[in-house]
């Protein structure tokens, strides 16, 4: 079981990675949201897979019979889950309102906050654009 | 024991935050509560820090929950100061708002995001439980995310975009290292985490996880190659926002690398806090050179945020009691100078019209009382002797002589040179250029009730600045404590898990 929760987690984390690189910024959010599932799935196979064992004592007894499945990294579980659903939700609106205001969900041409500094720098570019533009 | 001390620095923002969501609409109604809640956070924070300076570490199981069990919130020297530090900054920032809020912004909930960040905050600082911990960043973060998108202006948005974004990753990373830790040993109580790490058999995925917590809080603390998402947004909020920020939010990350790297991970200490130690340098150097590269006076002060955060950790890595007691020391003061220079550089933004440099000047004709009063920060930025920069600076110094840690020593000492070099740059930008249009404008021609709340904070912190470097000794003997504590948790272990003590604590050296 463990195994196939490593492979699971495995993918989960490979395609966030894919979509965080991304220059395209609403699949950098997707990739947030898978990251924070994968991050889920890491809590409840540490805290140890168990099935269909009682995680609660029951009405008889006094303390917690031995084999139990610990009921803790599923609070912390539920917890993450709903921490992760109000700030995802806040970043999706977010990017809404960016593409709104900026007319791009392009990392690149999100510029507005940190103008390029004018200098050599910032020639250089304009000058190899022009090129680019002539050549074309 | 005065349990619901150690709770205040939670209880008293929310509560305020609920009374200002209550008020909602009421916008005046609403600054007085928060102005009040805020001072009434002072009280509470400096009766905490005469309790557990008298007492001893204070520590308060909520639910009756035994320790390791429970939540814990638990104060020590270190929290008990970080929390009477940013309450002062909450006050501050708080009376500056009211001049220089716009009403759109109070509107749409200004004062009740302000006091739930500082929930955050405070709590961070407060709490004994790692989970915990992260509940704490979250409220941060959302409430941070809000303050940074309120107004709606453009280049906020564009700000927002990458803070959001870089710090949900930042927040996975934690989380990711919290369950692994979990998974390790059962536990999320950070005195009972490390009580039992001690007797680990793999200090190697120690380690490992060690290394994860670094990423985590280092992205929080903007250190060095994690910063990128702080200069690119903190300049783009309202003035006050821009002010809590700089001051509290990154020093909640290095608040929390000082925390677990003093209590829970010290197995590997050759290896975690000699990265940590190349991590400050890179982090002061490339924080300088970003400051020195940029023109907009904000942008610039963003840097320096980041630049300082290369001292406190490069204090934590040397890993003495004298360096973590420089550490604690520079905590202090960088909170309230960073604060400082924000609210001046908004203020300078109103009399010159402008954040750019080069369109900047001629504020010490128009206004020489300011020129004064913005000079304690910026002179304590570059460590001028009396002031409070120095004498951090000196102290980390000494620490590192101690060390024969001879590189980070010289880079910090280079860095302070060209930390004098950008002071100097902005005083004569700002202060001795004559403005390039004439348009200077003194502190007259702002409103009468608003002048007394831009100029008091100012007036406030600079006192303080100048304070701190006065009576450096007392606060100098508090950080000495405090770093006694860090570097010495039995006490902390005990306060917190108290009756519940197991059998292994015998073996505390």
């Amino acid at each position: 079981m463990e195994v196939v929760m490593a492979f699971v987690i495995g993918v989960l984390v490979a395609g966030s990675v894919y979509l965080l690189l991304s220059r395209n910024v609403l699949r950098a959010v997707f990739g947030v949201i898978l990251l924070s599932n994968a991050v889920n799935l890491v809590i409840l196979t540490v805290g140890g897979l168990s099935l269909g064992l009682p995680p609660l004592i029951g009405p008889e007894a006094k303390v917690l019979a031995e084999p139990y499945s610990n009921p803790l990294p599923q609070a912390l579980i539920l917890t993450a889950i709903v921490i992760g659903f109000g700030l995802l939700s806040f970043a999706l609106a977010l990017v809404y309102r960016a593409y709104q205001e900026l007319g791009t969900l392009d990392s690149d041409g999100m510029r507005v906050a940190e103008p390029p500094e004018a200098g050599p720098a910032a020639d250089a570019g304009e000058m190899a654009d022009a090129r680019r533009r002539e050549a074309a | 024991m005065v349990a619901w001390l150690v709770v205040s620095p939670i209880l008293v923002p929310l509560t305020t935050a609920a009374l200002c969501g209550l008020l909602w609409g009421r916008v005046k109604a609403q600054r007085a509560v928060s102005l009040a809640g805020s001072v009434l956070l002072v009280i509470c924070a400096a009766l905490l820090l005469g309790q557990v300076a008298e007492h001893g570490i204070t520590a308060a199981q909520m639910s009756n929950w035994p320790a390791p069990f429970g939540i814990t919130l638990v104060a020590d020297r270190l929290a008990a100061v970080m929390v009477l530090v940013a309450s002062v900054m909450a006050v501050a920032a708080a009376v500056y708002a009211l001049g220089d809020i716009d009403p759109v912004r109070e509107r749409n909930g200004f004062h009740p995001v302000f006091q739930v960040l500082m929930v955050g905050v405070c709590g961070s600082f407060v709490t004994g439980d790692l989970f915990n911990l992260y509940v704490w960043f979250e409220v941060m973060l959302i409430s941070s995310f809000m303050l940074l998108a309120l107004g709606g202006r453009r280049d906020q948005i564009d700000g927002a975009v990458k803070y959001a974004l870089l710090n949900l990753i930042a927040t996975a990373a934690f989380l990711m290292a919290v369950a692994l830790l979990y998974g390790m040993t059962g536990t999320l109580n950070m005195a009972d985490l490390a009580l039992r790490l001690r007797t680990v058999e793999a200090p190697g995925t120690v380690t490992t996880v060690a290394v994860l917590f670094i990423i985590a809080f280092g992205m929080k603390a903007a250190v060095f190659p994690l910063f990128f998402w702080l200069p690119a947004s903190y300049h783009t909020p309202a003035v006050a926002v821009q002010a809590i920020f700089a001051g509290l939010l990154t020093k909640v990350g290095v608040y929390a690398l000082l925390r677990t790297f003093t209590l829970i991970f010290v197995g590997d200490v050759g290896y975690t806090h000699g990265l940590m130690l190349w991590i400050a340098g890179l982090t002061m150097a490339a924080g300088v050179l970003g400051s020195l590269a940029v023109s907009d006076l904000r942008r610039a002060f963003s840097w320096q945020v980041v630049a300082h955060i290369g001292y406190m950790v490069m204090g934590l890595a040397l890993y003495t009691p004298l360096a973590i007691a420089g550490a604690v020391f520079y905590l202090v003061h960088d909170i309230v100078v960073k604060t400082n220079l924000f609210l001046g550089a908004g203020l300078a933004r109103r009399l010159t019209g402008s954040h750019e440099l080069p369109a900047m000047g001629g504020l010490f004709k128009a206004a020489p009382l300011l020129a004064v009063v913005m000079f304690v920060p910026l002179a304590s930025l570059a460590g001028f002797p009396p002031l409070s920069g120095f004498w951090s600076k000196l102290v980390l110094l000494e620490a590192g002589l101690e060390r024969q840690a001879y590189v980070i020593v010289a880079v910090s000492l280079v860095v302070s040179l060209l930390t004098m070099w950008l002071v100097g740059r902005i005083w004569a930008e700002l202060f001795w250029k004559p403005h390039p249009a004439g348009a200077a404008t003194g502190t007259v021609s702002l409103p009468p009730g608003g002048r007394f709340a831009l100029v008091a904070p100012l007036v406030l912190l600079s006192g303080l600045t100048v304070g701190i470097g006065l009576f450096a000794e007392p606060v100098m003997a508090l950080a000495r404590d405090a770093a006694a504590e860090l570097m010495h948790p039995e006490p902390y272990i005990r306060a917190v898990l108290g009756r519940g003590l197991p059998a292994t604590a015998e073996a505390l050296p």
